[in-house]
């Protein structure tokens, strides 16, 4: 990766786009102080963030890895309040404010009741609000999730999407996250980033970012936009891998082609 | 996907809940008080039981109304060393346990591991062979010194490359320089019958004929090793999480593992150096204790510590009284009582995945 220049809007979402291994999650991770650019610089507010402190910056910015995982048997009030750490020095006992800032992550990502539970023991979407909670309880302005939905059905990306939205909305947090589904980022992003062999190919609001241009060049697919009926944003539909030709859809046979239902073995293109 | 969030638990009243909560602390810190109850019978035991059976009463009064008599001699000059320094060695080797696992994220790691068990056994094999040391006081600093420099070099190789000392490269180089120093240990043992003789008890680990004054000696070295694993705790707890979760929380993973090195060199170490290679304290105690007080490292440090010396006693005195009046030592012990315990463990998937 070189040459990329990025400034991350306040109090937005921000959604970096691309394909796999192009750099998204380095982006992030670079953001996150975890990796040193071997030249320039990360600054928040103004300041390198490879001069500061680590705790200093994690009192700034939040991370949520991919797919994290929790020691077995550890509760959910446990594990919110170890994104404490940056908030308290050697010998610092439990404070209010430590109190309140895990009660209150809590409360916003709708997991208090669920703090006796141990983490392992809950269901995929239950468990990544849990860990955004725990990011939540570090209390910082900028937050980073790297593909926070993956392995998460469509109930349950819906379900950590708008729980992010609504943190946007309501508490002003900047969100910066790497996302895989491209409708997903357009509904929910303001502002789109997309990469491509570690560059930065297209950046701005999801209607200029997610037109059939730069999805060719990012992924190499022909697709079609149409306009979200639910949002009036825009909508991906991809048509087929540039160059070919698209595979009919699967739907009801026609007379001519109608086969005994036992022979339709792939249901995906409706070929034996 | 087990759902366990029931809809009924919405309408207990949060006062319940709260005190459900706080009970938790409070059964753990009741069982904290329990197990130094437990402690301290299992030194009684270890005062009393051997090949001359002595009542709680003499084992006691052997400090308090000291007559010269061969009971109590017993027990102030035989005993009570080998008390002493199993506690020491086994709070010592669990605790270390306890300290790898965390940084590593590794349901194996113990010190063994880390090369130190085989490291102090050829520093003390070839120090018998080469320079014909007799005594087995002597054998401490040469432990101490070749369990240090094992671990160094495992550090080192594990450190080479750009992401530094990886968990997996740990255990890789640990393997890699214990085989090669037990090859070494198997070639001057089969060539040199004079050192396997005066060895080989040594090597299996034990607690007996160990001197008081030496074990002073090291003491200092197993109590900063405790010291800086307690005011870890809570760098143990964040980078238990993964590494990158840490790094987020603004934990400085490269120091924190340099950190736990040193502390688990200097504990493992001193328990090597005093009581020889014992193997399955490190490994079984963290996991037994894991089961039941949960991943918290504030709670899992202190009961460590208990039930590895806890663990380390009950072995010697097993030792002492099924072969009597011969001994069995007690690193043999230990594996024979903690290979099926951690078989037990394993079966009923209480081994935790970390």
């Amino acid at each position: 990766m070189d040459e990329l220049s990025l400034g991350v809007p306040d109090g937005r979402i921000t959604c970096i786009i691309g394909p796999n291994g192009c750099g998204k999650s380095t982006l992030l991770r670079a953001l996150a102080r975890l990796l040193r650019p071997t030249a320039g610089a990360v600054l928040l507010d103004g300041r390198a963030i490879h001069r500061l402190p680590t705790k200093e910056v994690a009192r700034h910015v939040g991370l949520l890895p991919q797919a994290p995982v929790a020691p077995q048997g550890l509760t959910v009030a446990d594990l919110v309040a170890r994104g404490r750490f940056p908030h308290r020095h050697l010998f610092d006992s439990w404070s209010c404010e430590d109190e309140a800032a895990v009660e209150q992550a809590l409360t916003v990502t709708h997991t208090a009741e669920l703090r006796d539970q141990q983490v392992d023991e809950l269901s995929g979407g239950q468990r990544q609000r849990v860990w955004i909670a725990m990011a939540l309880a570090q209390r910082t302005p900028v937050l980073l999730l790297d593909e926070p939905t993956t392995h998460l059905d469509i109930a349950h990306q819906l379900e950590v999407l708008e729980l992010l939205a609504e943190l946007n909305r309501s508490q002003q947090r900047t969100v910066v996250m790497v996302l895989h589904d491209l409708n997903e980022a357009a509904r929910y992003g303001h502002h789109l980033v997309a990469m491509r062999a570690g560059r930065i190919v297209a950046e701005g609001p999801p209607g200029a970012v997610v037109t059939a241009e730069t999805v060719r060049a990012l992924f190499g697919i022909d697709s079609r936009i149409l306009t979200d009926p639910v949002t009036g944003g825009p909508l991906l539909v991809p048509v087929a891998r540039a160059g070919s030709s698209p595979v009919p859809a699967a739907g009801p046979p026609s007379p001519r082609e109608s086969r005994p239902v036992a022979d339709r073995q792939n249901p995906i293109t409706g070929r034996g | 996907m087990i759902h366990t969030a029931r809809p009924d638990q919405r309408s207990t009243p949060p006062t319940a809940r709260r005190a459900a909560r706080a009970l938790r602390p409070a059964l753990r810190s009741a069982g904290l008080l329990a197990s130094l109850g437990v402690l301290v019978g299992t030194v009684l035991a270890s005062l009393r039981f051997g090949s001359l059976p002595l009542s709680t009463a003499t084992a006691i009064e052997a400090f308090t109304a000291f007559d010269g008599s061969t009971e109590h001699l017993i027990v102030r000059e035989l005993r009570l060393p080998r008390t002493v320094i199993g506690l020491g060695v086994g709070a010592a080797l669990a605790v270390a346990g306890v300290a790898l696992q965390a940084v590593t994220r590794n349901p194996l790691a113990s010190p063994e591991i880390l090369g130190v068990n085989a490291g102090a056994a050829f520093a003390v094999v070839a120090a018998v062979h080469l320079l014909g040391i007799v005594s087995p006081s002597a054998y401490v600093w040469f432990a101490f010194a070749g369990a240090f420099v094992a671990m160094v070099v495992v550090f080192l190789i594990a450190s080479a490359g750009r992401d530094g000392a990886t968990p997996i490269k740990l255990a890789l180089s640990g393997a890699v320089v214990t085989a090669l120093l037990t090859s070494w240990i198997s070639a001057i043992l089969v060539l040199d019958e004079r050192t396997l003789d005066q060895v080989r008890f040594w090597l299996a680990g034990s607690l007996v004929g160990r001197d008081l004054d030496a074990f002073a000696e090291i003491a200092p070295f197993l109590l900063v090793g405790l010291a800086i694993g307690g005011a870890m705790v809570r760098q143990f707890d964040t980078m238990s999480l993964g590494e990158s979760l840490a790094a987020g929380l603004g934990q400085r993973t490269r120091a924190v593992r340099a950190l736990t090195v040193l502390a688990v060199v200097l504990l493992a170490g001193a328990a090597v150096a005093a009581a020889g290679p014992i193997a399955f304290i490190g490994l079984a105690v963290p996991h037994a204790v894991r089961a039941v007080v949960g991943p918290s490292h504030g709670w899992l440090l202190p009961y460590a510590a208990i039930y590895g010396a806890v663990l380390l006693l009950v072995a010697d005195v097993l030792g002492r009284i099924v072969a009597r009046p011969s001994e069995i030592e007690v690193g043999i012990m230990t594996a024979i009582i903690g290979a099926p315990f951690l078989v037990h463990l394993v079966r009923s998937r209480r081994l935790s995945q970390l």
